[in-house]
Parts: structure tokens; sequence; C-alpha cells
């Protein structure tokens, strides 16, 4: 792999606050959307003239939107405790990658513009003009913001810099200023239904390929049907699950799962996709439109239940959103969780006896969990708060006999995100990327040497892309990334299970 | 009546319109604004009094920041401690004994010693939290003038509040003949020597402090004393998969066709 010009942080002996330095990731900045793209989002081609006065305008319309903008642009007190929580701070030491430092950015416009005190007293309080510089800053540093909310976890007021990064994104397409990456992918899913642009037939020509592949391997006819008209549940994974290592052998494991459970189950090629990046660019509308394929989907097909693949942010959504932005499913079996996680899925079956698990098809494998930032803080999993941290841990235990969590204040709601969500996962970022992996690497080197862990395990596509990408600048093998659903379907002892 | 008298009795009325206005405003816009997406951060209490207890943890024990960072934890704790029973305190000011019930003015005169040198705790927390934001190079890029003068100003308060108790004295009996009839609009009263504001130049800073910081209240991040309350992230039931949760402009936008 060609390595970028820059240097992979060290690991640290032990994990200091770092020395802030001013404006090093100043230049470090993602391709913009192209008029094309930004259009068939509903937003101006390219930088609009009035810019500054849109730009305004349109953060007066969140403010009246969005009561987490409002309240979080004022109530901030600069104490101080959120400034050394962001990865990217820890990995970049650029100040405006401290979650406040970030936030302020929006918050010092906001003051210029919307308060007494940052229009009579700009100075004293630390209000500033929309300049273009701001403006620039504004593009690079919130797209340097995962919106992984491990901030929000330790604000004393619960500040979410994600709704801040979610505003200024949405205010920088509004005058026409939007990323490509994020604006593309959207377009995409507009287009063809799913982030990576895989038509139907593509997708229908891979799942065959690899029943074929199973049926080599095991010997059992497992399925993996698409746009079936009448099957019980509609699955919803990551476009990626079908064809990207390692995610791939994730979908085998949940095809395996569901043949395991004699349900009958169908993807769909109009929702080919879990994940919506309309939240990442914070908006409402998009973000709506992306969630209405779902339900589209489900109606089309005419299914009971819902359930959602290995996808962080897409379960968020899924999870928080879905219902809100394309209910009410009054259509669906109400005595299952719409929408539901393959996890929780799977680990009913577990508890329920249904699935054959032979813990010894995974002895070569020492494991440890990633919990990925938006299902830990964003979501639930299950009928209790925490659940999501149990549920996948549960379902690794029955398919594992070695398994050993990461440092304590590295895992649960304290994870460290990937650093490649919210938008990030595009190559010019890298620098951005790799930095921001820094304590998440950290933790998993702590069990690595303590615990001779051999792979780390997880739900979430942009996870696993991302660290398939980044684990080799520091020192570790991309085979070392996994999904959950790998070590479930490796350790499924399959019996033919014959219904036509 | 003496011009002082008729320079913080005018000037307290002004700030307390203020303040109550301002921050009734701000209340009522943080109330009126939607929430149009569920976002509290997980996990998060299943029901409104789960969201009860989280929200005590938070105002009471500053569990988040407890979490986060000791250091800041105990200075802001020590100050905001120091700060209610100061406060309480000072209701003997302001009240007199038959206007309440028992056993308030029993427990007000019982605090006494507690905020007389409680102040001191508030005023070692507010020392500490302007050390931190001084010489931590962190924190002091996150600062603007305006961080270091609300520190400033609460810590003359404080001192000048201390140095009232426990040096210069004032004739606080007299004051609080004025501070009543400030409070009972009882104007006539300033025709009287009895109940003309104290001089003295303590109670005169630590005074005009006072009314200066209501004053900026609602127009500063002190607004963090009502703001907590509406924060989605903490004060959100976690129930998306149960309830929805249509915010009015998105009915009228998408949903009303």
């Amino acid at each position: 792999m060609a390595k970028a010009k820059f240097e992979t942080p060290a690991f640290r002996p032990y994990p200091v606050i770092p020395i802030i330095k001013q404006g090093v990731m100043k230049d470090s900045r993602s391709f913009v959307a192209k008029p094309g793209m930004q259009e068939s989002l509903g937003y101006p081609g390219e930088l609009v003239d009035n810019w500054q006065e849109v730009a305004i305008n349109k953060l007066g319309e969140l403010l009246t939107k969005y009561r987490s903008l409002r309240v979080y642009l004022d109530t901030c007190v600069k104490c101080g405790s959120c400034t050394d929580k962001c990865h990217y701070f820890i990995g970049t030491n650029d100040p405006k990658n401290m979650p406040v430092g970030r936030q302020d950015l929006l918050r010092q416009v906001y003051r210029r513009y919307f308060t007494l005190a940052g229009k009579l007293f700009p100075k004293l309080v630390g209000a500033k003009d929309l300049t273009r510089d701001m403006l620039d800053d504004w593009y690079n540093y919130f797209h340097q913001c995962s919106q992984c909310r491990r901030c929000s976890v330790y604000c004393p007021y619960g500040i979410d810099t994600a709704e801040i990064s979610m505003a200024a994104r949405e205010i920088l397409d509004s005058v026409g200023y939007g990323q490509k990456y994020c604006n593309e992918i959207i377009e995409k899913v507009f287009k063809i239904g799913n982030n990576l642009g895989l038509p139907g037939p593509a997708i229908r020509n891979t799942l065959e390929g690899l029943e074929e592949d199973i049926k080599d391997e095991t010997g059992v006819d497992v399925r993996l049907p698409l746009d079936e008209e009448g099957a019980e549940i509609l699955f919803i994974p990551p476009s990626a699950d079908f064809f990207v290592e390692p995610h791939v052998d994730g979908l085998i494991g949940y095809g395996k799962v569901f043949h395991q459970a004699g349900i009958s189950w169908t993807m769909s090629s109009h929702a080919s996709e879990a994940g919506n990046f309309g939240m990442f660019i914070g908006s409402y509308e998009n973000m709506r439109r992306v969630s209405m394929r779902i339900r589209e989907a489900a109606l089309d097909l005419k299914v009971k239940r819902i359930i959602f693949g290995e996808c962080g942010h897409a379960w968020r959504v899924a999870y928080a959103f879905l219902n809100t932005l394309a209910g009410p499913f009054d259509f669906l079996d109400q005595r299952y969780p719409i929408p539901q996680h393959i996890c929780e899925f799977t680990y009913d079956l577990i508890q329920k006896g249904a699935l054959k698990l032979d813990k010894s098809a995974n002895d070569h494998r020492r494991i440890t969990y990633h919990d990925s930032c938006n299902v830990a803080r964003a979501t639930r999993m299950g009928n209790k708060p925490g659940g999501q941290f149990v549920i996948p841990r549960e379902v690794i235990k029955a398919c594992c006999n070695h398994f050993y969590d990461m440092p304590s204040d590295t895992i649960y709601d304290e994870t460290y995100c990937c650093a490649g969500g919210g938008g990030l996962l595009t190559d010019e970022l890298m620098e951005v990327r790799v930095k921001g992996a820094l304590p998440r690497m950290e933790a998993l080197k702590h069990v690595v040497d303590n615990h001779q862990v051999t792979h780390m395990a997880m739900i979430c596509a942009i996870c696993k892309s991302q660290f398939t990408k980044v684990v080799p600048y520091y020192g570790f093998d991309m085979d070392q990334i996994i999904s959950v659903h790998q070590l479930v379907g490796d350790a499924i002892v399959l019996e033919p299970n014959d219904r036509s | 009546m003496g011009i002082w008298t008729t320079f913080y009795a005018v000037s307290f009325y002004v700030a307390t319109l203020i303040l109550i206005m301002g921050v009734g405003y701000k209340i009522v816009q943080y109330a009126k604004t939607p929430a149009p997406l569920k976002i509290p951060t997980t996990p998060a209490p299943l029901t409104t009094g789960g969201v009860v207890i989280r929200m005590l943890l938070e105002v009471i024990l500053f569990k988040s920041l407890f979490r986060s960072n000791k250091w800041i934890w105990l200075f802001a704790m020590l100050f905001h401690g120091a700060l209610w029973v100061v406060l309480l305190r000072h209701l003997r000011y302001f009240i007199a004994p038959e206007w309440v019930i028992f056993p308030i003015w029993e427990m007000v005169e019982l605090i006494q010693p507690f905020g007389k040198y409680g102040s001191f705790i508030m005023i070692f927390g507010l020392l500490g939290l302007l050390a931190r934001r001084l010489f931590i190079e962190r924190m002091r890029y996150i600062s603007s003038a305006s961080d270091y003068l609300m520190l400033i100003l609460l810590l003359v308060i404080g001192a000048s509040g201390v140095l009232m108790s426990f040096v210069t004295r004032t004739d606080i009996v007299q004051f609080k003949a004025f501070m009543l009839s400030v409070t009972c609009f009882q104007w006539q009263n300033f025709e009287l020597a009895a109940y003309q504001m104290p001089t003295d130049s303590m109670l005169l800073v630590h005074l005009g402090a006072v009314i200066l910081l209501m004053i900026v209240f609602p127009f500063s991040k002190l607004l963090h004393a009502p703001g907590v309350f509406f924060s989605p992230g903490r004060n959100q039931v976690d129930n998306p998969r149960e309830k929805r949760h249509v915010a009015p402009w998105a009915i009228k936008q998408f949903e009303a066709r």
C-alpha cells in the first residue's frame, strides 16, 4: 500500500494529554462536491455569491428548528472537560480538533450575529465575523469530526459536537460548498440504491456466487435471497457487505443464522443499503428521503419484520430515527422491535437454544470487541439501557472461547471511534484518519501485548473499512479485523434445512 | 434620600427585571424550539422517572464532569456547592422571620456559620478554576476575555463578602432595613436615615458586583444554569422505536400533503 506523506503517531508510553499545535490540520481537506451532486441533493451547485448572507440565514433557520443547536451554542462554559476527549485531537494536536475548539468555529459566528453580547462586544466574548477564512475552517474542521459523540459523554451539559457538525455541514451545503464524498454517495443511493453504486443485477450475481461458495465449503444450501416478495423478514445490510473484505464474511454469517433460524428472509435491491449519509450532512430532508426507501421496500416485498445488518451510523438512523422519519410501521408485526438489529436477532436465537454453536471453530482466534461509536452512544439493543454493549459481547462469547476486552476507558460508552466515520472514509483524508485512530490502536496494542489478542471484532461497515486500511500504519495486519457475524458464521453447525 | 440609596435601589430593580425577563425569555425560547429527533446520549433512561434521576445526578453531582476530569469537577463542585450555601445564608437579608413558615427562618439561622465560612471554599473553588484557565495551555486557548472576567466578577463578590464578614464590618441591620424596603416597595422609608443604604466601600462593591452579575446573566454563558435542563442529550427518554417523535415543522414540511 502506498503510504501518504505524514508521520504515523507513535504509541504513547502512557496516555498524556497532547500539547496543542495550532493549525497543523488546517490543510487537511476533503474534495468539494461537484455541481451535479450538489443539485441532485437540492443544493446550489457551487459557492453562491451572497454565501455570507445565505449562511447566516441558514444558521438562523436551524436555530429555530433544532433545540439541540440553540441550547448547545448557548450553554458551553468553556470548562475544558471535553478538550482531551476527541481522538482527532489526541492524534493531531490541533486545538480546532478539541470538541470545544471545533464547536467554537460555529459558536463564534453565532455569537456575532445572534447574541446581544456578540453584537455589542465581539472581542470580549470571542465573537467573530463570518469571513472566507472562517468558512474554509468550517469546511476543513467540520469534516474532521466523525460525529462519534464521545465528547457528549463527558460534557456536563451533554453538548454533542455531532449536532454542531451536522448543522455546519447543512449550512455549507446550502451555500454550495458541500463535500464530495458524502454527497456523491447520497446521489448514488438515490440513483442506484446503495452507497457503492451496485446495481441490482450485480448484487444478485454476487449473492449467487456467495451461495455457491458456502455450498462448496459446507455442503449445505444456504440462501442469500434478493427481492423475494412475501418473505417474513426484510434484511438491510450495508452495501459494503456484498463484496468488501472482511465485511462479506459477515454477510455469509447472517445467511447462516437465518438459515438455522428457519425464517424466510430477503434483501432488497431497492433498499440495498443500511447506511444513511443524510445524517452525516445534517440534512433532515435527505435523511428522510434515504429512509423512505426502506419503508417502500418493506411495503413492496410485503414483509413482516425489518432487520438491519452490521453498520454503526446506520443503526443510529435505524434505531433512533427510522420510526420518526419513515413511520408509522403499523403494517409490520408489532411483536418484534421495529427495526431490529441482527445482533438482537442472533442473541435471541442463542438464548432460545435455536443455534448450535461450536466455539472451538474459533479457537485459533483470540478476540477483542470494538464498540462502534454510534451504536454505543446513540442507540440501544434489547430492552435494557446498555444492551448495545452486552448483546454483541454475549454473541461473541457464545461463539468463541477466548474473549478479552480492551481497557475500560476505551470501551462501552467511552469507546474510541475508528476515526473513519461520519463522512471521513475517503482517501484524501487519510492523514486525519490514521492519526485519529491512535487511541483505539493503543487500546488494541494493550490487549495484543497482554492477552495475545489476534482479532478485533466489530459490527460496523465503516469501522471495518477504516481499520483494514489504517491498522497497517500501526504495525497490525488488516486480517485482524473481523465481523461479529463472521465469528457466528464460523461457529454455527449447519443443518440441511429443506424448505422450498 | 441619599444618592447611593437611590442608585442601588433603582439598579436593583433594573437588574432584577433584566434577570427575570432575560432568563424567562431564554427558557421560553428553549422550550418552544422543537427537538425533531431523539438524540439522548446512550445508555439513556427508558422512562421519564429515569430521566429525572439522570438530570439530578448531572445538576447536583456533576456526574459527567466527574467521569471526565476530577480536577475541574472538584473545583466546580466546591464553587457551586459553596455558592448555594452562601446564597441560602443571604436569605436572611431579604426576608423577615414573620414572613415565612416554620422552620424556614430557623434553617436560615442554622446555616449562617456554614455560609460565612463556605465563602472561603467558594473562593478556593473559583481560584482553582481561574488557575486552570490561566496555566493550562488548552484551557487558555478556549478562553475569551469574558471567561476570565466572569471568574473575576465572582471572586470580587466573594472577596468583598468575606471582607465584610471578617474584617471591615458593615452596618448589617441598616442594610437589611434598606433591602426589605426595596423588596417591599416601601420607598417612603428611604426618607429616614435608618433605612438608607450603608455606604461603606465593601458593601458598595459587593452589591454593585452582584447587580452586574444579575444583568449579564441572561446574555452570557451563565445560561448554562437553565440550559442544562433543555439539553436533548440528557433530558430525552430512550424510546424511539416505541414512539414516533415528529416535530411540528417536519410534519408541516413532509407529512401534511
